[in-house]
């Protein structure tokens, strides 16, 4: 990142909210005192967070810090991981997600995620995008089914590519397409939040851009939440963003603010690329 | 043993041989190992490979032609009417009872003066080639020796010499696999040959009865012998068959838990249990089959009206199908770990359950590895022979009711080449043609299977 | 869905503005029923693990339960006269060519006589009386003799090993209340020992002879000492052979080979006869070794030879694989100061390497001990009193001991044939401890 030596902060693109908007937010996911620990590693300190519905929020700081941890912790994805602990409250609709009440499997059709890497099941391109809908139940037909694998294709922008080999394995396709496949998988469940990891991070530049579009067009049915690497793509598709350093929640806020005004010294120094 | 002694004194002679080389390098450099092309210590293993090496190979030679030699000096002593009209195998019966003879043992002839005297013969010339034999060992070593020492001075490049030989002999030892599968090939092929020049080809592959007794006479019952190994193909893949009903589903689930499941304490001790049950000799399970499953199955029938072999395919199919879980649990167990993290997470991610992961995302996923895994077990199954020898059947039913006897080709090879063998009779010889449809069967899945398994590795690398 | 203050649980199936898409629907018995799948599913995984250990114990509480009596051995102290008639016929000095062809079995036969006279005169009865005690009790009472012979002429206390069946019936092995038909051993054997347990003269001792002693006829004779050494012998033949070519055949693959067709070649061949079956090396041994070679049956040299074969592929792969975990940087680093290829591997890269090495050479040689079927196509499956002396005596091996046991019909081969099993196994887990332990101690992650 300090590659690009900007001591401008980057163009805010995005479309800031208007202040009516801004009075109706509406709280998704709230997290209070969020610690997680790796064994004994402490690897999330103290993390209180608000993401509001129908806006993308953005998770942005140098590798390590943490940010991808706290997305895992959105939907409970460290679970898998053994050695991982977590303490505080995450609330998602002002109920507890870690309470042992809550169903997890519920909690993840709910919170979807796209990873990282593409990582398109080893199946056709159709039973990638209803694999979601077929365990949870929610199509009753072969019919309903392919108009959910449709309209998902459709919203990723995807369908136009694909129509005509949908019987085709996922792992064809190129990486942008792919992706755009996760995406597209994650959406068929319809969940109420999408938590992406780096989405792009393994993408050339136009795929990129795709998926950039794709999520500012998603904003309008979802929450988002999104880690990145980029400070760019942060301000490109964010309305809100928090900035993580070693393990700290530094600052939050309006996007336009943080890239513009930020109030850390450290924010200050990441996003002119002092360090990163 | 003797010939064990004279191998380690030459081995001990190239190990003077080395001091001695390392001496004399350092002594024509005056002194000054520095001023050598390479470590005396180079020298030294110049001079003892030298020693060593043309010495040995005199001997292996030596050991190899000696008999040869000294049998047809042998022979050709006794009088003329003894082996005149011999056929080879009653020319090498002969030749044994002399052996006997001369080695003390019993043997049916001692009495008579010309085997007694072919015997003296035998042994003295023994003892002379052995004497003959380490006198020439030992001058080659010390021609070796004085061929070695002259050579060495200061501008001998010894080390290169010495890693040129040392080379060679490490070729050598990553050929004796491939000489190892030529051995197996050509002794297979050529005993198999020899078969079916009495036994035609498709009689064999096709024929339905299979009763190798060839009686010595003619108006013996049974002295047909019938050598149509279909019986047996059947009974091998029957057992194999119920071997794997049992293993499949059993290692695929067991590995299935270990990998996705079962946290590192269970693992900790579920994994060496596992082990545990593949280190067990396979004549430890003949024994269990034989003893505790049969009767089981038996007494189990019996009581409901059934009525069981006790040398029923089950029981044989049953203990196999045990020793090969953890065979298919532990190549399973690898294959699911191959599965990226990334495929799981995805599952996950979209809100669904363990086993909904495992059903329908690593399963399908690791499915050509599995695949890959059960052709090795069954290639195994095939191949295995100390269970089928002790629980199944020796007599070639041609049936595939697993309540009955069965026998396969295993059982059949061990029952045709124990006791006593002659290599001319046709039943002797078919045990190497059922050897060798049995290597190039399993050697078809092997290498099917382990080109599955590296294809589906290479990618997830 | 641009309603952003309401849907509070967000649940709620469609959008509020017609969207097409529903909402999973996680109320009702959708949910539960895919717990129920899901419960059902770890359940058979955890059975399939539970049943592989419950197969584990059946096995080796069969063999134990069945086995662990042969450690023991029923005698009975009979009062044996060394009639100086027999041993000493002349009077003069005592001649240990006497002593040897003198018939110490009357003696026992007298001394069973005497303990019970009332056992008819007749052939049948007297053969059941002389099968209360082994046949070949005769021999410890030579050595009894030969060793001490001040013996001759007294009357002396000796314990004398039963025979099988009646060992078999003092261990409890056999119902005296099945009707006198359907056991082996009869109500006037029965009483007989009674008699003699009422007298105090039947006692177990540990079994030494099952320890000391090669193979016999009479199961009670019967030791596994024979076949230890067989096994001893032949895998020192093994492991000269196969160590030393699959260490040298791993370095050339793995540190000197160039990458080519014909290195592939080798590769592909050794990971194919890792998969052959051992009865095919078998056969390779019988044509080759025996026939071709002309080695000695039923040795020790032949049968390690085979197992050598047999055992090469795996600790070539397992030797490659630890050659493989160490890492370039140190061959580098001694190629960097000057070393030649050979003294890079000779002194860094096998050294660092051989506890990798030594586990799967010794994982090697457990599964030769375990080894049976090929030895049995090179003879190894002979009937073999004496125990072998050198490589090229006839010989046999625990496993095959353990076949050829278990193929007897008599039932005290049972007890005897577990009992080996029983020390097979113990040698196996040793040599897996050592692996293990080899493993635990010398493991270097890099």
């Amino acid at each position: 990142m300090s590659s690009t030596s900007m001591t401008t902060t980057p163009e805010v693109a995005s479309k800031s909210p208007s202040p009516e908007q801004l009075a109706n937010r509406y709280t998704k996911v709230q997290s209070r005192d969020v610690n997680v620990y790796y064994g004994e590693k402490h690897a999330l300190k103290h993390v209180d967070l608000d993401v509001y519905q129908n806006e993308v929020t953005a998770l942005i700081g140098p590798s390590g810090c943490g940010k991808s941890t706290f997305l895992r912790c959105l939907n409970r994805m460290n679970d898998v991981i053994d050695i991982c602990r977590v303490t505080g409250r995450i609330a998602l609709d002002e109920h507890d997600i870690y309470d042992p009440s809550l169903d997890v499997v519920q909690l993840r059709a709910r919170v979807g995620m796209v990873f990282q890497k593409p990582n398109p099941f080893p199946k056709t391109i159709y039973d990638n995008i209803a694999y979601g809908p077929r365990i949870h139940g929610i199509a009753h037909g072969k019919a309903e089914l392919d108009e959910i694998v449709q309209k998902s294709l459709e919203r990723a922008g995807l369908w136009k590519e694909v129509s005509d080999r949908l019987d085709q394995p996922g792992t064809g396709l190129s990486g942008g397409q792919q992706q755009r496949l996760c995406i597209a998988r994650a959406i068929a469940v319809n969940p109420e939040v999408i938590l992406m990891d780096e989405p792009c991070s393994a993408l050339d530049p136009i795929a990129t851009a795709r998926i950039e579009e794709l999520i500012d067009e998603l904003r309008e049915n979802f929450t988002i939440v999104i880690v990145t690497h980029s400070m760019q793509q942060a301000a490109r598709v964010s309305q809100r963003t928090a900035f993580f350093h070693l393990g700290d929640l530094v600052e939050v806020g309006e996007t336009e603010t943080i890239f513009t005004n930020p109030v850390d010294s450290r924010t200050q120094g990441y996003i002119t690329g002092r360090f990163g | 043993m003797q010939t064990f002694i004279v191998v380690l004194a030459l081995l001990g002679f190239a190990a003077v041989g080395y001091t001695m080389g390392r001496a004399r390098a350092v002594m024509t450099a005056g002194g000054m190992p520095k001023d050598l092309h390479s470590l005396p210590s180079y020298y030294g293993s110049y001079t003892a490979i030298w020693i060593g090496l043309p010495s040995l190979i005199l001997l292996a030679i030596w050991l190899i032609v000696q008999p040869y030699v000294i049998d047809g000096v042998v022979m050709g002593g006794l009088p003329a009417g003894m082996t005149e009209g011999l056929s080879p195998s009653e020319y090498g019966l002969l030749l044994n009872d002399i052996r006997n003879t001369a080695t003390g043992n019993i043997s049916a002839r001692a009495g008579e003066p010309a085997i007694a005297e072919a015997a003296t013969q035998l042994k003295s010339l023994s003892q002379t080639s052995f004497i003959l034999m380490v006198i020439a060992a030992f001058g080659v070593g010390a021609g070796g020796l004085a061929f070695a020492r002259n050579r060495i001075s200061p501008d001998l490049r010894a080390r290169n010499t010495v890693e040129k030989v040392i080379n060679v002999v490490l070729i050598i030892s990553s050929l004796i696999a491939i000489l190892t599968t030529v051995g197996i090939v050509l002794s297979l092929l050529f005993e198999s040959f020899i078969f079916f020049t009495k036994v035609p080809f498709y009689e064999f592959l096709f024929g339905l009865n299979w009763s190798p007794q060839t009686a010595l006479r003619s108006d013996q019952v049974g002295s047909s012998g019938a050598f149509g190994a279909i019986p047996l193909f059947v009974g091998t893949l029957l057992i194999t068959f119920i071997a794997m009903i049992v293993a499949a589903p059993i290692g695929l689930m067991s590995a299935i838990y270990m990998a996705e499941y079962a946290d590192p304490r269970f693992r900790a001790f579920a994994k060496p249990m596992l082990e545990v049950l593949a280190g067990i000799p396979t004549v430890v399970y003949g024994f269990f089959a034989a003893l505790t499953v049969a009767p089981f199955f038996r007494n189990a029938g019996e009581s409901i009206g059934l009525d069981v072999s006790s040398e029923s395919a089950l029981a044989a199919g049953v203990v196999m199908g045990i020793m090969i879980i953890p065979f298919v649990s532990s190549l399973s167990d690898d294959v699911i770990n191959a599965v990226p993290q990334s495929l799981r997470d995805g599952s996950y991610g979209l809100g669904a359950t363990k086993s909904e992961t495992i059903r329908s995302v690593i399963v399908p996923a690791a499915l050509p590895g599995i695949v890959g895994a059960l052709l090795l077990a069954v290639s195994r199954a095939i191949g295995e022979t100390m269970i089928v020898v002790m629980a199944a059947g020796l007599a070639a039913n041609l049936t595939v009711n697993p309540l009955e006897a069965v026998t396969t080709v295993t059982v059949q090879i061990v029952t045709l080449l124990v006791g006593d063998q002659e290599f001319d009779s046709a039943k002797t010889l078919s045990a190497f043609a059922l050897g060798l449809v049995l290597f190039f069967i399993t050697l078809a899945l092997n290498v099917i299977a382990l080109s599955v398994v590296r294809k589906y590795r290479e990618k997830y690398d | 869905m641009t309603d952003t203050t309401s849907s509070p649980q967000g649940v709620s199936p469609g959008g509020a503005s017609g969207d097409p898409i529903r909402r999973p629907v996680f109320v009702g018995p959708h949910l539960a029923r895919r717990y129920a799948r899901e419960r059902r599913f770890r359940l058979l995984g955890l059975a399939s693990v539970a049943t592989a250990g419950v197969i584990l114990l059946i096995l080796l509480g069969s063999i134990v339960s069945k086995g662990y009596s042969a450690f023991w051995q029923h005698e009975v102290d009979l009062d044996i006269t060394f009639s100086a008639e027999e041993l000493n016929p002349d009077g003069g000095p005592v001649e240990r060519e006497t002593l040897l062809r003198a018939n110490y079995l009357d003696m026992v036969r007298d001394a069973l006589k005497r303990e019970f006279p009332d056992a008819a005169d007749d052939r049948r009865e007297r053969r059941m009386l002389y099968g209360l005690v082994s046949p070949n009790a005769d021999l410890a009472l030579r050595n009894m003799v030969l060793e001490d012979p001040s013996l001759i002429g007294t009357t002396q206390t000796v314990a004398i090993k039963m025979s099988d069946d009646m060992d078999t019936f003092a261990k409890g092995f056999i119902d005296r209340d099945l009707p006198e038909g359907d056991r082996r051993v009869k109500d006037r054997e029965i009483s007989w020992h009674d008699h003699l347990e009422a007298e105090g003269r039947v006692h177990a001792a540990f079994n030494v002879d099952f320890f000391t002693t090669g193979d016999s006829r009479e199961p009670e004779e019967a030791g596994i000492y024979g076949a230890l050494i067989g096994s001893i012998l032949t895998l020192t033949v093994t492991l000269l052979v196969s160590f030393p070519i699959g260490v040298m055949a791993a370095a050339y693959l793995e540190e000197f080979a160039p990458k080519n067709r014909f290195t592939d070649l080798i590769e592909v061949n050794i990971n194919n006869l890792a998969a052959v079956p051992s009865i095919v090396f078998g056969l390779l041994g019988l044509a080759v070794f025996l026939n071709f070679f002309g080695l000695p049956r039923s040795a020790p040299l032949a049968g390690g030879l085979v197992l050598a074969l047999m055992t090469l592929p795996t600790i070539i792969i397992a030797s490659r694989s630890a050659l493989k975990a160490v890492p370039p940087s140190i061959r580098e680093a001694a190629l960097g100061l000057g070393a030649s290829r050979l003294q890079v591997v000779t002194h860094h890269v096998l050294p660092l390497a051989m506890p990798g090495i030594l586990t799967g050479t010794i994982i090697g040689m457990a599964q030769a001990l375990g080894e049976t079927a090929p030895l049995l196509m090179i003879g190894m499956v002979a009937f073999i009193v004496d125990v072998p002396q050198s490589f090229t005596d006839p010989a046999t091996v625990l496993p095959v001991q353990v076949y050829i046991w278990a193929d007897s019909p008599e039932r005290a081969f049972v007890e005897k044939t577990s009992a080996a099993i029983m020390v097979l196994l113990g040698f196996l887990v040793l040599m897996n401890a050592v692996a293990v332990l080899l493993r635990k101690r010398f493991e270097r992650r890099w």
